[in-house]
């Protein structure tokens, strides 16, 4: 199908176009940026006033399927992410059965083939049944179409484990991402360790528990020369290390989730299981260093730890209830609010940030840019658009978000992946 | 006059020292009905009062009952955690079964902190917190405070030391929490591993020296110190927590010569309390007990009664 988007305000990670251009989209892919361009059988969608970025990628998203489709179905989250402007998923491993072989690789993939929204990338757990013991079949896992691997909800605790892990993801080509937190410290924890907690009387997670993690992964990505991309930071000592680490080259690449720049921990005041989440929200000067490692590039990209569960899995007490809030259909919105009206990144930066560096950091090449020769993954934003989120708005089979009845400017109107319009408001 | 503001008693943080005099005062009068022949006054007749006791509890529960039945309320009692809770049902919907026999209040104690609160934003009935998890016990603190003010005056700048597990301790958070809004000099003490984060952050000054504790105090808390502490590594073992900690005749002459010993119970003696002690002249432990009753029926009054006049 062939597809003219006109008059579009263009904005890349590289900067905004000059002047308002027309998008020619053939075959799935971008094959002109002009203007004046026009098809008698092209669909056209005039993106007079709006802007035009490349789709949004998230390196971190819990899709439930197979095992606990209750709460989120491959489906219902790729109409979530289609209306969060996201083009291309990562599926977490931590499903019932992980994603520790090429069969449930491969099975994620046909059923997100079979809804068609998306693309979806299932990424391979680091050991089997993410127990921490031994080796998925790496090379397995990377020709079944992994990326990366991860065994999310866990950080792998054997420091040795983590090392072959490391060594044998290279031989395999595939990332290793970290989930930082020693259990250890962090214990039955359930929100961030501090004066609050003491006062709420609720066990507290600490800082500490992800800064060893992330310390300790330095040195290994120092020692082997192999990547570590370390998942949802949010603790200030992290972001700091990680910016020592990275102006000491260590090849080390981080993501922040919206809820960890939006939200501190005094959220939790209220008992509200939807702020119930891991790693916990913390203080206002973790908050503060989320941001400005966003903003000087320690943070390279923003991934939303999208965690759907059930009304009847968070309608319990505080301890009782599951890690995990949904991020989706929220995160643009808060990124404008938080990040780019607030002077912290330009909206160039922003679409680095939730496009081209998750690209960069895969090695999605033919994503994250508008430009001629590359994916048509695509997402046009009204900028000036005020909207509410509403709990019966949501795509997600799940309401699990501390952001509900939040007003937020920028919204996303219309989503292409390869070509197809995926949503549209 | 001062007036009781609140719908529900689910903490401390908000109650004001005027409030608590309120319930001190208010106690002290039902404090002669349970002394009485008959004891009993009509203040809650026709009400009814659940009580939702997701943790087990003696103490506290019979308390309560005793309290609510001395002002000829009805009651009722749910162990939750034997009956419908381990079938699958959530607490919020136990309380909205026992709501929906319209009960008038719901004396409510769960292992979790908050859920005190969540019941308060869930049913429309009045929430009294008899203890959610390591947040808040406001009766148990309340008849503390009955109990020091009613031997020692006014709270204005008296030394409390409070000895032991602070970490998992409600009580030690709302008896902070009040004895501050009462002017009280709040001392924590116990070893490091069971002083929680940010607790200076509460106007409290944490010390692990005891002598340093109890030096010149007026009352010394001790709490129970729980065997599970140790497989949980927070201590070594119980006995060096006893020779470095327990609240023995010895450690108690530094504090003033008539300082008070209490103890919410119940008592591990000869782990935070020697025997003697906990029996000694300066025990008030079996007047909490007796306070607690005349503080629990002050709450029920204040929270339930008045609104029939």
């Amino acid at each position: 199908m062939t597809l003219i988007i006109k008059h579009a305000r263009i904005v890349n990670a590289a900067g905004e176009a000059a002047g308002l251009k027309d998008i020619l989209i053939e075959g799935g892919k971008i094959t002109r940026v002009s203007q004046g361009l026009a098809n008698d059988d092209a669909r056209v969608i005039d993106a007079e006033g709006k802007v035009v970025m490349p789709g949004f990628i998230d390196l971190h998203v819990h899709l439930r399927e197979p095992g606990r489709e209750d709460k989120e179905t491959i489906a219902t989250g790729c109409q979530a992410a289609a209306r969060g402007g996201f083009t291309s998923i990562f599926a977490m491993p931590n499903t019932t059965p992980a994603i520790d072989t090429a069969q449930v690789v491969q099975f994620v993939l046909d059923q997100a083939k079979k809804v068609g929204l998306v693309n979806v990338y299932p990424v391979g757990a680091i050991t089997k049944n993410r127990d921490g013991a031994q080796l998925t079949e790496m090379m397995d896992l990377r020709r079944a179409g992994c990326l990366a691997v991860t065994d999310d909800g866990h950080a792998v605790m054997n420091a040795g484990l983590m090392r072959r892990a490391l060594e044998y993801a290279r031989m395999a080509k595939l990332l290793v991402m970290q989930h930082c937190q020693d259990p250890n410290l962090s214990g039955a924890g359930v929100m961030n360790e501090g004066a609050l907690s003491t006062r709420l009387g609720l066990k507290g997670d600490p800082v500490v528990s992800e800064a060893v993690i992330v310390a300790r992964d330095i040195e290994l990505a120092h020692y082997l020369k192999t990547p570590v991309h370390f998942m949802h930071v949010s603790a200030a000592r992290s972001v700091d290390l990680i910016r020592r680490a990275k102006k000491e080259g260590i090849p080390v690449t981080a993501e922040a989730a919206p809820h960890h720049f939006s939200l501190t921990e005094e959220s939790v005041k209220g008992f509200d299981t939807a702020t119930k989440v891991s790693p916990p929200l913390r203080s206002a000067a973790d908050v503060a260093a989320v941001k400005a490692g966003l903003k000087d590039g320690t943070l390279d990209c923003i991934a939303t730890d999208h965690a759907p569960h059930t009304h009847e899995d968070k309608e319990v007490d505080f301890d009782a209830a599951p890690f995990g809030l949904i991020g989706m259909e929220t995160a643009f919105g808060l990124v404008v609010k938080e990040l780019v009206l607030t002077g912290i990144l330009t909206l160039a930066q922003a679409v680095d940030k939730l496009s081209a560096a998750p690209a960069r950091i895969v090695g999605l090449k033919d994503k994250g840019e508008i430009a001629e020769g590359k994916d048509a993954d695509i997402v046009i934003v009204d900028m000036d658009k005020e909207w509410q989120v509403r709990r019966e708005d949501m795509a997600s089979k799940s309401r699990n978000s501390p952001f509900i009845g939040w007003n937020l400017k920028g919204r996303v109107v219309t989503t292409i992946c390869g070509g197809k319009v995926v949503y549209s408001a | 006059m001062t007036e009781w503001s609140h719908r529900h008693l689910l903490d401390l943080d908000h109650v004001t020292r005027s409030e608590i005099e309120l319930v001190i005062e208010t106690a002290r009068s039902f404090k002669e009905v349970s002394a009485r022949e008959v004891k009993k006054v009509p203040a809650l007749r026709g009400k009814t009062v659940a009580l939702l006791f997701f943790e087990a509890s003696t103490r506290t529960r019979v308390s309560f009952e005793l309290a609510a039945k001395r002002l000829s309320a009805d009651t009722l009692s749910i162990a939750a955690n034997v009956s419908s809770v381990t079938k699958g049902e959530t607490v919020l919907d136990t309380a909205l079964n026992i709501e929906a026999m319209n009960v008038d209040a719901m004396v409510v104690r769960h292992q979790a902190s908050g859920v005190p609160q969540m019941l308060a934003q869930g049913t429309k009935t009045v929430i009294i917190n008899a203890g959610d998890g390591c947040r808040a016990h406001p009766t148990q603190a309340l008849l503390d405070i009955f109990t020091m003010v009613d031997r020692l005056g006014p709270l204005d700048g008296k030394k409390v030391a409070i000895v032991g597990d602070i970490l998992h301790s409600r009580v030690a958070r709302s008896n902070i929490t009040a004895l501050i809004s009462m002017g009280a000099h709040v001392t924590v003490c116990g070893p490091g591993t069971l002083i929680p984060v940010g607790i200076d952050k509460m106007g409290v000054e944490a010390t692990t020296d005891i002598s340093h504790a109890l030096d010149g105090a007026d009352v010394v808390m001790a709490l129970r110190m729980q065997k599970e502490r140790q497989q949980e590594l927070y201590l070594p073992s119980i006995t060096e927590y006893v020779k470095e900690f327990c609240i023995t005749a010895e450690r108690l002459k530094k504090a003033r010569p008539n300082a008070l010993v209490m103890h919410p119970g119940p008592t591990n003696r000869g782990v935070e309390i020697a025997a003697d002690v906990a029996d000694g002249a300066q025990s008030v432990i079996l007047e909490q007990v007796t306070n607690g009753i005349a503080v629990r029926m002050a709450v029920l009054y204040l929270l339930l009664g008045r609104k029939a006049e």
